[in-house]
């Protein structure tokens, strides 16, 4: 029977061309508006690491003082020198890791060009456990290459291509820089959106990295941060290099993993003693200040979804909203000006029941063709987000399968739902009196 | 005209007269918060940079050996040599950032030693002689710095900058009375200030997050080479000589050493694409709130058409009584016009309000400001006029029903 009354929706739609174009139409563009700002959103504000994102936190010390702090004395986004290197000397995590900016130079082999940049981070070991880099060859180098300041790196497939035209380069000397380094991995693709772990060097979409040597061996060649370096506005005094490497800046971020909430809060606790000690020893002159931030909870504090995303995302919901309200009017239109029609067919022994069933199926093939619109301008739509986000965002954004499916969900539902009230009146008609008035 | 037959008549059709009515106050809660935030990034588009932003380009210049960058002071200037020399280049300069760019080194700004709060949060911008004239911007008060004052900054030893040219909006901020020419500003070390040697015109600091807008327009210029990874220069080509002076000055950056890395992509920039990129959110919302806003009036005005169209026909049989009974096909036409109207009226009335609870719910959310009376009455003037233009057409065909109507069955 429902098939049947498909039939009579589908027969319907080509009744009144007008209407129909209308509701098609409204439902379409509805749809297309949602869609497009949806899949921006639900990059900008995914889980970039949803097995761990619950175990990773970022460590955070206050190191210059309240004066210098943002609003809610929430310390620096980073650490300086001396308070990253001594939380990861002390392994009071079952992983730490900690990391800077890097952008070295490259020469291509038998190339005539200038020099590439590569860009990535001097970081250690555990960095690649934790936030889990996979691996096209070999793998990360070990705490031992750590503490020996080793020359090793590891390379993303995309510069391996450059170099070495993607054969296993495990083994093979690369000079960054005019330092020669042996490469000892060469990662798989590996670009989790947002980067979470980057945020405050305003990395969060950018371009995935392309290299990794270790830190004791960026700090030793002197290597500067081609990141951020946030004083916060407290003086700095630097006569020296040294000076400059143990300067009260935020430049480092420091991670930790911590399975149980448990370790969380024993880790925080470290953190409270570390910068009371510190307070002890005269070197901070204020109370302990420190945060353990999750991953949520650090994108959420750093504010990672563009307000243009929300904003965008709300008008567009609103907009669908309008476009629901414009259908209600139109199919209660409809379907009234077949009061006549329906009156023979109760007074012919159709149910209440089955009046609405037909009109409902009639709703829902306007909603179908509404959510194939829909789609099609979706994918038009898809062309302009470059228009309203940085491409680096913009190309996050994609036409898949399960956006496909929902478009003509989402489009089919909302006609079903739009179309309650029209059926139930539909349903409603007096055989008797539109029998009588004809 | 007649309200009360127009009421009683609604009363037959609430559904559809509360459909109307909701859907006119929806559009006009959005269309009104839309076009508020249109203005909003247009006005910040629109804010001059200070800079005359024509025939004036970037490089972004990496040194290809990043551990020696402490030696590139004499590389930058014989870059600008060759630069300034070439026949298609007005002038040149070396810097760390420049207006509009979005990223770059900010330093709280002081007016004593011991002050905790900061006075501003400025742009440093490293400069020489040549900056000025480069950039198209005037000084309004003091001296340029000379030659021989640019020297070699090496980040890692910072010691106190002896003399600074600050840009206007900074000069008023810190010295209120309009005297800052001589005057101590404690900008990079507190053991000793620099010296305010000159004020520019207006321009712009490299800030162009929202956020930061207080200090959008606060910069201090110091004169040196900053000796870091990354060296940037602003050129000026001479007039109608830009893609000329692009290639040039690149071919003669290379030619002077290739031991530097200039992106192929994006490694030199007009100043029409730096401001483009500085904007591009703002260009997008704006974008796209007025095509939400077309799409949307549109798509209400279809709603209207489409509803009245069948009100019409429903009562094809009725206002064939009315024209029996003597009434005009003006009386037709302004009933419809009028039950229209106060529909519309009632949308506008409660669109209003919903605008004003989205635009206040926005101020908490998105830090936005506060709505304008002015676009509320803007959007209900639109929606007013939309709404009775779109009930024109039905409507004449309402007045065009011939009595005779009346004595056919329905």
């Amino acid at each position: 029977m429902l098939a049947h009354y498909l039939q009579l929706g589908l027969r319907s739609l080509r009744r009144n061309p007008m209407l129909t174009a209308l509701m098609v139409m409204a439902i379409g563009f509805g749809v297309a508006a949602s869609m497009i700002t949806w899949s921006v959103f639900r990059v900008v504000s995914g889980n970039p690491i949803p097995d761990k994102s619950e175990a990773l936190y970022t460590a955070l010390i206050d190191n210059r003082g309240p004066q210098y702090n943002n609003a809610g004395n929430e310390p620096p986004e980073a650490l300086d020198y001396d308070e990253a290197v001594a939380l990861i000397r002390a392994r009071k995590a079952a992983h730490q890791t900690l990391f800077y900016n890097i952008g070295l130079s490259v020469m291509p082999e038998g190339s005539h060009d200038l020099p590439l940049n590569a860009s990535g981070y001097a970081t250690n070991t555990d960095f690649f456990n934790m936030f889990e880099v996979p691996f096209q060859y070999g793998g990360a180098w070990t705490a031992a290459d750590d503490d020996a300041r080793a020359a090793v790196a590891i390379i993303s497939s995309d510069l391996n291509n450059k170099l070495f035209g993607g054969a296993n380069s495990v083994g093979r000397e690369v000079t960054f820089d005019q330092h020669t380094y042996r490469i000892i991995g060469v990662t798989g693709h590996w670009d989790p959106k947002p980067r979470y772990f980057d945020v405050f060097a305003g990395m969060t979409y950018a371009e995935p990295p392309d290299v990794y040597i270790p830190f004791t061996r960026a700090i030793d060649l002197k290597i500067d941060t081609s990141g951020r370096n946030n004083c916060g506005g407290a003086p700095v005094h630097i006569e020296s290099a040294e000076a400059w490497l143990h300067r009260q800046c935020a430049w480092i971020p420091v991670w930790v993993e911590l399975s149980t909430k448990a370790d969380a809060q024993r880790y925080l606790d470290f953190l409270t003693a570390y910068a009371a000690e510190q307070q002890r020893a005269g070197h901070f002159n204020w109370p302990p200040n420190v945060r353990l931030r999750s991953v949520m909870n650090w994108l959420d504090f750093e504010h990672v979804v563009p307000p243009e995303s929300r904003i965008s995302l709300f008008v567009s919901v609103g907009f669908f909203v309008i476009c629901m309200v414009n259908t209600i009017g139109l199919l209660l239109a409809k379907f009234m000006r077949r009061s006549a029609e329906i009156g023979v067919r109760r007074a012919l022994g159709a149910t209440r029941r089955e009046v609405y069933e037909q009109f409902l199926m009639e709703a829902a093939t306007v909603g179908l063709a509404g959510g194939m619109l829909g789609l099609i301008l979706t994918a038009i739509g898809m062309q302009g987000v470059s228009l309203l986000f940085e491409p680096e965002i913009a190309r996050l954004a994609h036409l898949d399968f399960s956006l496909l499916v929902m478009a003509i969900g989402v489009a089919v539902l909302a006609a079903l739902i739009a179309a309650f009230y029209p059926s139930w009146r539909a349903a409603q008609v007096q055989p008797a009196w539109q029998l009588k008035s004809n | 005209m007649q309200i009360k037959p127009i009421l009683t008549a609604m009363r037959h059709h609430k559904a559809g007269t509360i459909l109307i009515a909701f859907q006119i106050a929806l559009t006009l809660a959005i269309v009104c918060n839309a076009l508020f935030i249109i203005q909003q990034r247009v006005t910040r588009v629109m804010r001059p940079s200070g800079v005359e932003e024509a025939n004036l380009f970037a490089i972004d210049n990496q040194w290809a050996d990043s551990a020696s960058v402490q030696n590139v002071g004499a590389q930058i200037r014989a870059d600008l040599t060759a630069l300034r020399q070439l026949g298609s280049v007005q002038d040149a300069y070396a810097t760390n950032s420049f207006p509009l760019r979005g990223w770059g080194w900010d330093n709280y700004v002081r007016l004593r030693p011991d002050q905790v709060h900061r006075t501003s949060d400025s742009a440093i911008f490293f400069t020489d002689d040549h900056t000025l004239a480069t950039l198209g911007v005037k000084l309004i008060e003091g001296r340029n710095f000379t030659s021989s004052e640019a020297h070699d900054v090496s980040i890692k030893t910072l010691a106190a900058w002896p003399e600074i040219i600050i840009s206007k909006d900074l000069a008023k901020k810190t010295f209120p009375d309009g005297h800052a020419v001589g005057k101590p500003l404690y900008v990079n070390s507190d053991a000793s200030p620099s010296v305010v040697v000159g004020v520019t015109d207006t321009l712009q600091s490299h800030m162009t997050d929202s956020d930061i807008t207080p200090f959008a327009y606060d910069a201090v210029l110091v004169p040196g080479y900053l000796l870091q990874g990354m060296t940037r220069y602003v050129i000026r080509a001479r007039p109608g000589q830009l893609q000329a002076a692009m290639r040039d000055a690149k071919r003669a950056l290379v030619t002077q050493s290739r031991m530097r890395i200039i992106d192929p992509k994006d490694g030199v920039r007009t100043f029409a694409q730096v401001r483009a990129k500085a904007y591009e959110r703002d260009y997008g919302m704006a974008m796209l709130m007025g095509i939400v806003s077309v799409v949307l009036l549109a798509i209400t005005a279809a709603g209207i058409v489409g509803l009245t169209s069948f009100w019409v026909g429903q009562r094809r049989k009725q206002i064939g009584i009315r024209r029996a009974l003597g009434a005009t096909r003006a009386d037709i036409l302004s009933y419809f016009l009028t039950e229209n109207a106060m529909i519309g009226g009632c949308g506008v009335i409660v669109g209003i309000l919903l605008a004003l609870g989205i635009n206040l719910w926005m101020v908490m959310r998105f830090e936005m400001a506060h709505l304008s009376g002015l676009y509320v009455l803007i959007a209900a003037a639109i929606l007013l006029l939309l709404g009775q233009g779109a009930v024109l057409a039905p409507a004449l065909r309402a007045s065009r029903v011939s009595p005779v109507e009346a004595t056919r069955p329905a």
